[in-house]
């Protein structure tokens, strides 16, 4: 196993040159739905992570195998098995995040960017570029959410990771919170943004119209 | 692309159905007890919050939690005598394996309650000082469930916790929110005929000495608002905890 410039280029090329949520638009639902904190958002990333790297690896050890005509059947099986594991272990381990993320972990069953992974990377490349690729996806998901949590929570609560920095109004502080952070609209706009900031220092990801 | 036959392609589903599912299986059995332990750690610090026995947002031990836990005496209402019920051990009752039974429309927008429920008293001096009474009702996304906490006199409130909603969070969410908590504690829930009267309005409440019966609102959130004060008006209402909370006013704790 090594990690070359090839290996290299797997793992970052979802950051910034081919991001799963800034170019390809996929995982949005999820992303709007946990970015209203960032503690949560936070472990919501790590299991997003945890479940495109392991899910990427096992699809592409079982990829010579899989019968063609029930791939797509065989990749959801693999998918959902690690999201329902996280889950529990997530409700064991760390239950006050989870009892926040509620229904969000398993909802990371269709999260897109997981299916696209498996089904456009793992059934053709070998396990170890697979879970790489799993991983890096996995990443700059989480940078988008990451990104996107950080405004909504410190201008819609006023914090960050649950610490005060702008002292919101409702807690005698001078600082109105936005209600429009905290919906999910919010995170539309901040997405968008995020999308414009990388396109316009990227220009070659602008499609034509 | 390599051919595969029919009865392969059922053998190989067949196989990873099996694995998968052992694997769920194990993996449910070894983490459920830990994650019951949560369950229930959860339902006890919230009991302790609406007492504010320890404060919303302090980082309790378990160990703590637990010790705590067990200076409060539990008890079993039956809603339907509105009495204690009898013959059930109330250390051993568990509320999710009470029998539900269904309600009339009412204000909470619940169809059914349990039968049985088991609330809890927190002892001073010899003498119940606090009565802790589940209470559940629909908000904006789903169901709220929480806990009120009121002084022996039956209508002080002492304090309110939710431990499981689904409001959106920084508006209905902020039920939570440990600054609107504050603002229940020494308000009334009944008035002088003892009718429901507590409710939240909007905008800000005055002190609760002259104005008890009123609690600020959540800005941003109405149906919420609206919510807690409907399951109040049927929780402390005639369908809910009245009746026994009339006899335990005259009667005591018997």
């Amino acid at each position: 196993m090594q990690f070359g410039k090839k290996e290299r280029e797997t793992v970052l090329d979802p950051l910034f040159n081919n991001n799963p949520i800034a170019l390809q638009v996929l995982g949005i639902c999820s992303a709007l739905a946990v970015t209203t904190k960032m503690e949560t958002a936070f472990v919501m990333c790590l299991a997003v992570i945890a479940v495109t790297t392991c899910s990427s690896l096992v699809v592409s050890l079982l990829r010579n195998n899989i019968p063609p005509s029930i791939r797509i059947i065989v990749q959801l099986s693999v998918i959902a098995t690690f999201v329902i594991l996280t889950d529990q272990i997530l409700k064991a381990y760390l239950f006050e995040i989870s009892k926040q993320l509620s229904v969000f972990v398993g909802l990371i069953i269709t999260n897109c960017i997981v299916m696209g992974r498996a089904e456009g990377y793992a059934m053709q490349n070998g396990p170890y570029m697979s879970a790489l690729d799993g991983f890096g996806n996995g990443v700059g998901y989480s940078l988008v959410l990451m990104v996107v949590a950080f405004f909504r929570e410190l201008f819609g609560s006023g914090t960050l990771f649950g610490m005060t920095i702008l002292a919101p109004a409702t807690s005698g502080g001078w600082y109105t919170t936005n209600g429009l952070m905290v919906l999910s609209p919010g995170a539309f706009f901040l997405i968008g943004f995020f999308i414009w900031a990388v396109r316009t220092w990227k220009p070659e990801q602008i499609e034509e119209s | 692309m390599q051919q595969f036959s029919t009865k392969y392609t059922y053998l190989f589903s067949l196989t990873l159905c099996l694995i998968c599912s052992i694997l769920l299986s194990v993996a449910a059995v070894a983490l459920k007890e830990r994650q019951e332990t949560n369950q229930q750690l959860d339902k006890q610090k919230s009991v302790l919050q609406a007492c504010r026995i320890i404060k919303a947002g302090d980082s309790v031990t378990p160990e703590k939690v637990q010790e705590l836990f067990a200076t409060i005496t539990p008890k079993v209402v039956d809603l339907n005598t509105d009495a204690y019920a009898e013959g059930v051990d109330p250390e051993a009752f568990a509320q999710e394996d009470a029998t539900l039974m269904k309600v009339p429309g009412n204000e909470a927008q619940l169809s059914e309650v349990p039968e049985q429920v088991k609330i809890y008293q927190v002892e001073k001096d010899g003498k119940v000082d606090m009565l802790v009474l589940p209470i559940s009702g629909k908000g904006l996304w789903g169901t709220l469930y929480g806990f009120l906490a009121l002084s022996a006199d039956t209508t002080t409130i002492r304090g309110i916790t939710y431990y499981n909603h689904k409001e959106t969070p920084g508006l209905g969410g902020e039920v939570d929110n440990p600054t609107w908590k504050s603002y229940w504690p020494d308000r009334k829930v009944y008035d002088e005929n003892w009718d429901v009267a507590i409710h939240v309005i909007k905008g800000a409440a005055e002190s609760p000495e002259s104005d008890p019966y009123s609690v600020n609102g959540l800005s941003g959130a109405t149906i919420t608002s609206r919510g807690v004060t409907d399951m109040l008006k049927f929780w402390m209402g005639e369908e809910g905890f009245g009746p026994y909370l009339k006899s335990f006013r005259e009667n005591g704790s018997v």
